[in-house]
């Protein structure tokens, strides 16, 4: 499996990352690379193996229904890079 | 040409519990903005969602109660985007394993019953508020509410088996009627804990494959709903007839403008990298568990329509009014148990009482009359104690006064004259007043005997048995 360039510039695209166009070539070898070491795990025979859903052996680990205190809406503001009194800003977004 | 309509619906609806699907803050709508979030829904680093149990239950009631296939093993996915309302990147969802999947939903259309399928059911997390406030529109900012991040839906996909707008309105009413019957959801399109967006397509009648279809969006009403879909059904049919072709495309419903706009910004084909969550352990639903869920269930409204038609003995039309919502149903059934005629309780009902629902704005569970004492009334009308006329001003009374029947009967002074001999009084002064009527009945002209009967009720203040009163006056004037 290989990705090319334009694969790397899509991926880049989804995950929001503005790449230079000299750091497009470099990324694709380090991806391909990553790539084709995890291909090794392709190596074994999986068939009879059932899919592992979680790596603990664990199900059904719940809560109650019940309300916890929530933070003050100082704390949780307090870490945003841009807000009002009430609320979180960002840039201008248009509806999805 | 005729066209052929293909409608799928999909359905978010926002769950009544009190805590929010993974972590323990509020629910609750409406509170002041970013007061209800902690690490867990703010997305901080580090932390670990934990399943709220309630939110299992209710996704298989709802998956029991529209047929569907539950899957006893099932497991959480992400879907990953990238928006403000969404601070950790992704929401967590279901993918390939979804809790309920291969139901159907039943509904009334012109002709006759008809199922329309349901792919699948899905538990997931909602995202936050985006706010475009007035105030801050010239800043080039958005603001966000987190309150409503974590809040658990569940997302109810339909095979696209709806035929039109009308069939659409059906499945959505029906969606919601159970949604609340089985005390899932408050089912309020117009403050968002039931959203619905469309996909819609048309084809010519007689094709099997599908046209090209559309996404309708940010319908907030059933009203909305009929009117976008009738918009969007009428603009597709006028491309094709034209010759030309229908392109995929998000849309958006404006209801002051009525119609659809594609979405503005680039349209990035949607790629949301499913993968398995791996913060959540998988969900088992062992026998016990889902035994005891499936017995909690209550009466479904088609079971419990058939049961009033056959134990009530009630026409279709009211019985559909009165098993609309369970609160109504659970009222007349109160009410008939100290009160045995169904279909007075019925016509007060779907009558007095509900003009006095819809003027007070109020539902049944704030009505002020109890069970008891809106039986209490229509007994006393039965037993001729007051004529309904009468009865009609003691309902009134009885809204605002917290004073027993016969109490209201009493103050009001509308207790029913029903001693022969007072009515022959009455009668007889009638009689000797209204020589003309008199001659005209003895004439043939029956008629005025209505006139008469009025003459003794005004006389006697309303309160002479009616019935009493038209068979004296038959006695007397054919004698
Ligand atoms: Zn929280």
């Amino acid at each position: 499996m290989s990705v090319s360039v334009k694969d790397v510039e899509y991926i880049a695209g989804l995950a929001k990352l503005r790449l230079k166009e000299e750091e497009l070539p470099k990324l694709t070898e380090q991806l391909n690379k990553i790539l084709n070491y995890v291909e090794h795990l392709n190596e074994l025979d999986t068939t009879e193996v059932e899919p592992l859903a979680h790596p603990l052996e664990m199900k059904n680990v719940f809560r109650p229904d019940e309300l916890k205190t929530s933070l003050s809406r100082e704390k949780a503001l307090a870490n945003a890079p841009q807000r009002t009194d009430e609320y979180f800003t960002v840039p201008k977004v248009v509806r999805r | 040409m005729e066209y052929e309509v293909v409608i799928g619906l999909e359905v978010h609806t926002q769950l009544l519990t009190e805590s929010k699907i993974f972590c323990g803050c509020s629910t609750k709508f409406g509170s002041e903005p970013n007061t209800q979030t902690c690490p867990v829904c703010l997305g901080m680093p580090g932390v670990l969602p934990v399943l709220n149990r309630k939110v299992v239950e209710f996704a298989v009631r709802l998956g029991l109660a529209t047929h569907c296939q539950i899957r006893r093993n099932n497991r959480f996915a992400r879907k990953n985007y990238f928006y403000p309302d969404l601070p950790k990147g992704y929401q967590i969802s279901q993918f390939e394993e979804p809790i309920c999947e291969n139901g159907y939903v039943e509904i009334e259309t012109e002709n006759g019953k008809k199922r329309v399928g349901l792919i699948r059911i899905h538990m997931e997390e909602d995202a936050g508020k985006s706010v475009h406030d007035e105030a801050y529109v010239g800043s080039e900012e958005t603001l966000i509410d987190l309150n409503r991040c974590g809040v658990p839906l569940l997302e109810i996909v339909s095979a696209p088996d709806i035929r039109s707008p009308h069939e659409a309105h059906a499945y959505l009413t029906k969606l919601r009627q159970l949604v609340r019957y089985l005390e899932i959801s408050d089912g309020n399109m117009e403050e968002g804990s039931f959203r619905c967006d469309a996909n819609i397509s048309v084809r010519p009648v007689g094709q099997t494959t599908l046209g090209t279809r559309t996404e309708l969006k940010n319908m907030n009403s059933f009203a909305h709903v009929q009117k976008a879909l009738d918009y969007e059904i009428n603009r597709q049919i006028n491309l094709l007839k034209n010759g030309q072709q229908v392109e995929q495309n998000t849309l958006l419903w404006d209801p002051q403008k009525n119609e659809a706009r594609p979405m503005r910004g680039k349209e990035e084909s949607h790629d949301y990298r499913y993968f398995p969550e791996p913060d959540l352990v998988p969900v088992f639903l062992d026998a016990p568990w889902f035994d005891s869920i499936k017995s909690a269930l209550p009466e479904l409204p088609d079971k419990k329509f058939e049961r009033f038609l056959s134990q009530y003995n009630l026409p279709a039309y009211d019985t559909a009014i009165l098993t609309e919502s369970r609160d109504l149903a659970d009222y007349f059934e109160q009410t008939a148990k100290h009160f045995t005629d169904y279909k007075m309780i019925s016509n007060w009902m779907l009558g007095e009482v509900a003009r006095t629902l819809n003027e007070q704005k109020i539902t049944i569970n704030e009505f002020p009359l109890t069970p008891q004492r809106l039986a209490s009334l229509l007994k006393a009308i039965d037993t001729n104690v007051i004529s309904t006329s009468a009865a009609k001003k003691v309902f009134e009374y009885l809204l605002s006064n917290e004073v027993s029947v016969d109490e209201a009967i009493e103050k009001l002074g509308l207790k029913q004259i029903s001693d022969e001999s007072r009515i022959e009084a009455y009668v007889d002064q009638v009689l000797s007043e209204f020589t003309n009527e008199v001659e005209a009945y003895k004439n043939g002209k029956t008629k005025v005997i209505g006139f008469l009967v009025g003459q003794v009720m005004r006389l006697s203040k309303g309160k002479a048995n009616p019935q009493m009163v038209s068979s004296l006056l038959r006695k007397k004037l054919e004698a």
